[in-house]
């Protein structure tokens, strides 16, 4: 008897636990600061992360606030924060339908297939997913080229280092961190031909623990500047023990390691949400994906601290002059890869098509794909 | 060498957080209790630790915290399994529920802040005099930050208890045979009631030395599955505090090779690296069920309830 009512007492601490998990992750952090107006347009958002997470999610929360702010009563966002990639994504979409939402920004890889299939369900719901590749009637995707911001990182540590050797504490074997490990060396192959970029592989966006490790071991074996495709600031937080410097990524964290921050290539969603539910109120949507640059704003270079080297200034201004007016493409021949054969010819440079499924390195990366 | 020695004083650190919940969940299952929930100890542990390192800079109080909240971990294991005999597997799965669960809720405000200059600056390393300068093992062992030494300490500590005194000796009765512990006039729930959560606590400092020296910020999910490491370390380490504390540096170190290995050039998958400490578990488990010594055995009355009246 006592069994049967112990058990009992476990499943029902069990459910309550399971509940109030579930409940705890449902309070849609709704921030509406005034109340909205009837015709106001409800805009849902779906990040992967906490939304101050100090990395990309809170990067993409910072673009709503600044599209409430821009549009003020005529929007109301909701959010959703910490969605597995996985068939929650259509559960939490329709859940925001239902609120009302005629709007939805999903903004982590792998929920692209989960938004397509919503998307096919609710044609008179705008999708917009980001980092991926479908799209559709209602559905756009959008992305940026981060690879600029990159470039102009790769010239500030390329002209910090003393010994010539960089760190890359990076995710996962993907284009999208290929291509910005390429950027980052010829960036600081440009202002300095020594450069060496070794790569350390995580497996993980988000583990402080195992980035920290993954940047303690490019340290010891010599680096001096760590860049990192990660959405902690442990990579930072290394550097500065050891006394040597880093460069962020997604948000300008310059106060989580103040001696050891140079700068961080930022993304700017804002100005692009603001745009989007613009063109959306005034009826003027259309199905075109995006891929921003430094030209739009979308992305950016966080302005250098004290910590970067003299000169570092007006080398990042010119080539970001360069980047903006076209005449320097980042990925323009000769390339050489890893082997030295020549990947680009000089003359020509990549496609975007090749950009999107770049899988081979740079001469000067010393690290393997896979 | 020199490459080699910083790596293995890295694998100390990293093993560090393994150690604290190893010897916590040694205690705990020597007296008989199966608590599966050392993830959701740790994770408890490292929210308080930090929430309180945040609020009053001061490292005693935010350690003192730390070790609160998994104790109070496992005082709701405790009534469950001991009060009320629940079946321990399913009690300890749901506290690791629950403690993800308040930590994210609790640690929410604080996510992405980083720990006060105060506590970084009371656990930086800190050089031993003399032993400090002993060549290779100077470097690795004695140049820790003061968090690493209270574990040395505490797992020697916890050896000499269990093996040492008689006190030992009645807990080790208890996760025998509480019915003859029980027989011989030991108070076998106390027994289990305070190492339970002795064990708690210590489980809650493997987490705040995550939160508070490691990373050291505050970060949903700090501990990424070092609890079932340490779950698999346990039975690694034979139920023996001392062999937990080389097992954990080994399995600290097994966690940070990948990263040596990618920067020397050799060629082995992460994967298969993630691999190994699950893979070193079953060998020594099968090895240890082959050799059939009594000392390696697990203590004989674990994951069952003690009911006086079905003794």
């Amino acid at each position: 008897m006592k069994k049967t009512i112990s058990l009992l007492l476990v499943l029902v601490l069990v459910f309550a636990v399971m509940l109030t998990g579930c409940g705890a992750k449902a309070t849609p952090a709704a921030a509406p600061t005034e109340t909205p107006k009837a015709e106001a347009i409800k805009v849902g958002f779906i990040y992967v992360g906490s939304a101050n997470d100090g990395g990309y999610s809170q990067a993409h929360d910072e673009g709503r606030k600044y599209l409430q702010e821009q549009l003020g009563d005529k929007v109301e966002t909701i959010i959703r924060e910490s969605v597995p990639e996985s068939s929650e994504v259509e559960k939490v979409i329709n859940d925001m339908i239902d609120q009302g939402a005629k709007v939805i920004f999903s903004t982590s890889f792998g929920f692209m297939d989960f938004t397509e299939k919503a998307a096919k369900a609710h044609p008179d719901v705008k999708f917009y997913h980001c980092s991926g590749f479908k799209s559709g009637e209602n559905f756009n995707n959008y992305f940026g080229a981060m690879e600029q911001a990159r470039y102009l990182a790769g010239i500030v540590a390329g002209l910090k280092t003393e010994t010539n050797k960089l760190g890359y504490v990076a995710a996962f074997e993907i284009p999208e961190v290929v291509r910005g490990i390429n950027a980052f060396t010829l960036g600081a192959q440009s202002v300095n031909k020594e450069i060496t970029v070794q790569v350390n592989w995580t497996h993980t966006w988000y583990d402080p623990a195992k980035e920290k490790e993954a940047a303690k071991a490019l340290l010891d074996a010599g680096c001096d500047v760590l860049a990192q495709h990660q959405d902690t600031t442990a990579t930072q937080q290394a550097a500065e023990e050891k006394g040597v410097w880093a460069i962020g990524y997604d948000l300008d964290t310059r106060d989580s390691a103040p001696k050891a921050y140079l700068t961080a290539p930022l993304w700017h969603w804002g100005k692009y949400y603001a745009a989007e539910v613009q063109n959306i109120i005034d009826g003027n949507w259309k199905q075109v994906n995006y891929y921003g640059d430094l030209k739009d704003g979308l992305i950016e270079l966080a302005p250098l601290t004290a910590n970067a080297p003299e000169g570092a200034q007006a080398a990042v201004d010119k080539a970001k002059a360069s980047i903006i007016d076209g005449s320097l493409n980042v990925f323009a021949g000769p390339i050489k890869d890893q082997t030295g054969a020549v990947k680009v010819a000089e003359g020509s440079a990549m496609t975007f098509e090749e950009m999107m499924s770049v899988n081979w390195f740079v001469q000067g990366v010393e690290g393997k794909i896979k | 060498m020199e490459a080699l020695i910083s790596f293995l004083a890295a694998a100390i650190v990293a093993g560090t957080p393994l150690l604290f919940a190893t010897i916590g969940e040694i205690i705990t299952e020597r007296s008989g209790n199966l608590n599966l929930g050392v993830e959701g100890m740790m994770l408890m542990g490292a929210v308080m630790g930090f929430m309180v390192g945040m609020m009053t800079g001061n490292a005693a109080l935010a350690l003192l915290a730390a070790m609160i909240a998994g104790a109070f971990g496992a005082l709701i294991f405790a009534f469950l399994t001991i009060t009320l005999r629940a079946n321990q597997v399913v009690s300890g799965l749901t506290l690791t529920i629950f403690g993800t669960g308040f930590s994210n809720f609790i640690g929410q405000p604080l996510v992405g802040q980083i720990a006060p200059e105060g506590i970084r600056l009371f656990f930086r390393p800190y050089t031993i005099p003399v032993l400090g300068n002993i060549p290779v093992i100077g470097p690795i062992l004695f140049r820790q930050d003061a968090f690493v030494y209270l574990g040395y300490a505490a797992s020697i500590l916890l050896g000499i208890y269990l093996y040492k005194t008689s006190k030992g000796l009645n807990l080790r009765a208890v996760g025998e045979n509480p019915g003859s512990a029980d027989a011989v006039g030991i108070n076998v729930n106390l027994y289990k009631y305070v190492h339970t959560l002795l064990g708690g606590a210590l489980c809650g400092l493997g987490g705040a030395y995550l939160s508070l020296v490691y990373v050291p910020a505050w970060q949903e999910g700090v501990t990424a599955g070092r609890g079932w490491i340490a779950v698999a370390l346990v039975i690694f380490a034979t139920w023996n505090p001392y062999k937990a504390l080389f097992g954990a540096f080994l399995f600290g170190g097994l966690d940070i090779i990948g990263f040596r290995m990618q920067g020397l050039g050799i060629n082995v998958s992460q994967y298969f690296i993630d691999m190994l400490p699950y893979l070193v578990t079953i060998v020594v488990l099968v090895v240890v069920s082959m050799k059939k010594s009594k000392e390696n055995a697990p203590p004989k009355g674990l994951g069952n309830a003690y009911f006086r009246e079905e003794r």
